[in-house]
């Protein structure tokens, strides 16, 4: 999908230069594929194999935690849908606000929250510890 | 403000492929894009107004950009829902309990319609993008999106909805 943008003289864009539109274009495509597999696998297993949501509570996260494979898969997973989304929505606040100041705010909030969300999930699943049954760096703030 | 020019830009085939096309567009509309045509192996922006120029196209990028919030809104409370994994059994046990509310559990199965159907028309944008003859056929492309949604999107709501019926 073309990407749009508002405000900008097209002549004084490089022709096949190195513009960052370029680059968050790939990025769009290639974190999507490999999102495709990672959320549609994620959703088959955790959402719809035995017997879906029923059986996942803290004893089934810590498992699946317990193993780097599911730590870099949920991280990955993590890491690349909020920047493809984060992504998705600048472009939706860019072609649908309008008015200057609300979308600097819109923005502004956009990537405070993208931020806090990714080092609050990195710091999650990375320093979880299954034999304490919390994460080593953050578990002792409300345990 | 309203009738400043809008530049489209967008990654083509050329030389030195991929290369960035960019175009002035005065007066656009909000929900607008731009024709793109084959022409020396570069698609250029040949008439102002919408790709799809209404139609189904035009609907799947509605329902791309709205299935794509809505996803990552959820994503965003699905951060902050998991994180409580961090901090013991007791918050996390709590919380994720909501989900398995029958009217959480409908939202559930929206959930997966959103994203099943994001990725495959995900894919589809991917063939238009890099398949110049894709483009021509975006619309049998499309059919073929929903056609593999409804194949795929059917077993989930089989499963998910067994589970929601056990839960009333």
């Amino acid at each position: 999908m073309a990407v749009a943008e508002r405000a900008r003289p097209a002549t004084k864009r490089p022709p096949g230069g190195s513009d960052i539109n370029l680059w968050t274009w790939f990025f769009m495509r290639i974190s999507g594929i490999v999102l495709l597999f990672l959320v549609l696998g994620h959703f088959t297993i955790v959402h719809l194999m035995g017997g879906g949501i029923n059986r996942v509570n803290f004893a089934f996260v810590s498992g699946r935690w317990s193993s780097p494979f599911w730590q870099t898969w949920d991280w990955t997973m993590l890491f690349l849908g909020m920047l493809h989304g984060a992504n998705g929505m600048k472009v939706i606040i860019d072609d649908y606000v309008r008015r200057p100041g609300a979308r600097v705010a819109l923005k502004s909030t956009l990537y405070v929250m993208t931020f806090v969300l990714i080092l609050l999930g990195t710091l999650i699943i990375l320093t979880f510890d299954p034999t304490k049954g919390r994460s080593a760096v953050l578990g002792g703030i409300a345990g | 403000m309203h009738n400043e020019a809008l530049t489209w830009s967008f990654a083509v085939r050329g030389p030195g492929w991929p290369m960035l096309v960019s175009a002035q567009i005065p007066h656009s509309p909000r929900f607008f894009t731009a024709d793109t045509s084959e022409r020396r192996g570069v698609r250029t922006v040949e008439k102002v107004g919408t790709i799809y120029r209404g139609g189904q196209g035009q609907w799947a990028f509605a329902a791309h950009r709205i299935s794509g919030a809505l996803v990552f809104f959820f994503l965003m409370a699905h951060i902050l829902d998991t994180a409580l994994v961090g901090f013991g059994p007791k918050f996390y046990n709590r919380v994720v309990g909501v989900y398995h509310n029958p009217v959480i559990r409908l939202m559930e199965i929206g959930l997966a319609g959103a994203v099943l159907f994001h990725a495959l028309n995900g894919l589809r944008i991917m063939a238009i993008d890099f398949f110049p003859k894709a483009s021509d056929r975006q619309r049998e492309l499309l059919g073929f999106v929903i056609g593999l949604f409804m194949v795929l999107f059917a077993p989930a709501v089989f499963f998910m909805g067994r589970e929601l019926l056990h839960s009333l």
